[in-house]
């Protein structure tokens, strides 16, 4: 089993979809919520994704074509 | 010994020991290193500082390092007295701090000697990194220093200059096919499988502390003050934040009055979601997709965003996009009047400068600070339409005529 920290930034036409739901539904991958801030135009969630390797990328491979932004949650630096 | 007592999450501040870790376990929120600052302000003091080595380490007590230092000579660059840009621009007392004079020509090199030297004490062998040029080529740099081994990925699409400053250390080195957000997802999932010392991902508290000595050094240098202004670039917003902790931790510790500076943020308008924020009076940082010429600052989702903001919000400061014209007209105005050929990112903050001037945001007679944070022939392509020489024959007639046609 892997685990990946992602955000999720979902656009003004997505925040009333139950993406995340459809997610654990459609995939074998255990969604873990830890941080989030939805409003009616716009929304990010940070969570935990659990499963098989395939499972989370299939999952994420969903998600994304959904429309919604996936990033991993690490913070990157790199000014230059 | 350092004053370094663990690791806090600046969410919810729950703490950890000192060891390679860059979230918090319960909340996913990025870790700082939390000091003893009591301990540290009875020990430190200016006479003592200012005796240490010219360079960054002259501020090892303020650093959570145990073991020596990866040390390549980084840092206590010029600050300089910018006369001709700020009589072009309408500041009296414009400063230049440039950071361009490091090993790896960036800035670059503070926080990676941070965190190679944390590498070495928590037993890692390699040390490794997503880059956009810069961060590579001194990762690379330092590992070569320290006997360590290197892997550092980069999109495909950087500079070739850049490319041979990196691999002219021996690092492995590869090109990722993709965005850097890519190669940053990449490095995500790498991090889980192999043993290495990630600079940008398991090292990051420690990496983030390494950049806190611009802002010492700037103190240091005016005299242990702080400026009244600071014009800096911000592309994740963590060397933003860190200039201010810097200040402000010179302030706690008694060591400067405290620091009332404003702090302006600057990007590239094709890659500026912290500015979009800041104008929006949001806190929340949108991503975009990054399209601007200023790779080294194209990052379209800053995780340091939201604590950019909060500096710039806080310090009566602000933040200011320019468009690709605007930061190539600022990197030729900045060689032509102080002679120092910056990367894009120096153009974008004197682009920046310009404008908060003009619009008499920053006044003319405060002592502003602007940092020039990397070198411009790393990216020298981005300029080529400059060069147009005048073609002589070897003979004085030849060279009057010459001169003569152009008058």
């Amino acid at each position: 089993m892997a685990k990946r920290q992602v955000m999720f930034t979902f656009p003004q036409e997505l925040v009333r979809e139950p993406i995340i739901y459809n997610l654990s539904h459609q995939f074998k991958v255990v969604t873990n919520i830890r941080r989030a801030d939805v409003s009616e135009n716009r929304g990010w969630v940070v969570l935990e994704l659990e499963g098989e390797e395939k499972e989370i990328e299939q999952g994420i491979a969903w998600v994304t074509s959904k429309g919604v932004r996936v990033d991993p949650v690490i913070g990157d630096i790199v000014e230059g | 010994m350092s004053y370094a007592r663990g690791l806090r999450c600046r969410k919810c501040g729950q703490e950890y020991p000192v060891q390679p870790l860059n979230l918090c376990d319960f909340c996913l929120s990025p870790l700082e290193v939390s000091y003893d600052y009591k301990a540290m302000a009875r020990a430190l003091n200016r006479e003592k500082l200012a005796r240490g080595p010219l360079s960054m380490w002259r501020y090892r007590d303020m650093l959570p390092v145990e073991g020596k230092e990866v040390d390549i000579g980084t840092g206590f660059t010029p600050l300089l007295k910018a006369d001709n840009l700020g009589r072009e621009l309408g500041l009296d007392q414009l400063y230049i701090k440039n950071d361009c004079l490091n090993p790896t020509y960036s800035f670059k090199d503070r926080p990676v000697s941070v965190a190679a030297t944390k590498a070495r004490e928590f037993g890692f062998d390699t040390l490794a990194c997503a880059s956009t040029g810069n961060l590579a080529a001194s990762v690379a740099a330092h590992a070569a220093k320290a006997n360590m081994k290197a892997y550092v990925f980069v999109p495909a699409g950087v500079e070739p200059g850049k490319l041979v400053g990196i691999a002219i250390y021996k690092p492995v080195l590869m090109t990722v096919n993709g965005s850097y957000d890519d190669v940053n997802r990449l490095c995500t999932e790498l991090v889980q499988r192999y043993d290495w010392g990630f600079i940008n991902i398991n090292l990051r508290p420690y990496y983030a502390e390494g950049s806190k000595t611009l802002g010492y050094e700037v103190a240091e240098q005016l005299g242990w003050r702080a400026p009244d202004c600071v014009v800096a670039p911000a592309a994740s917003g963590l060397l933003f934040t860190r200039i201010w902790k810097g200040l402000d931790e010179l302030s706690m510790l008694g060591l400067i009055e405290p620091a009332n500076t404003h702090m302006y943020l600057t990007q590239a308008a094709g890659s500026s979601p912290i500015v979009n924020a800041f104008h929006a009076g949001t806190l929340h940082v949108h991503p975009v997709e990054p399209n601007t010429i200023a790779q080294s600052v194209a990052i379209g989702n800053p995780a340091d965003g939201y604590y950019a903001l909060r500096v710039a919000r806080q310090s009566g400061g602000g933040a200011c996009a320019v468009t690709d014209e605007e930061l190539i007209a600022g990197m030729k105005l900045l060689a032509q009047t102080e002679g120092i050929f910056a990367e894009a990112a120096g153009g974008v903050v004197v682009g920046a400068l310009r404008k908060l001037a003009a619009s008499g945001v920053i006044k003319r007679n405060e002592l502003t600070v602007a940092f020039v944070t990397g070198a411009g022939p790393k990216t020298q392509e981005i300029v080529s339409d400059i060069v147009r020489p005048l073609t002589v024959q070897p003979s004085l007639e030849s060279f009057e005529e010459v001169l003569g046609a152009r008058a």
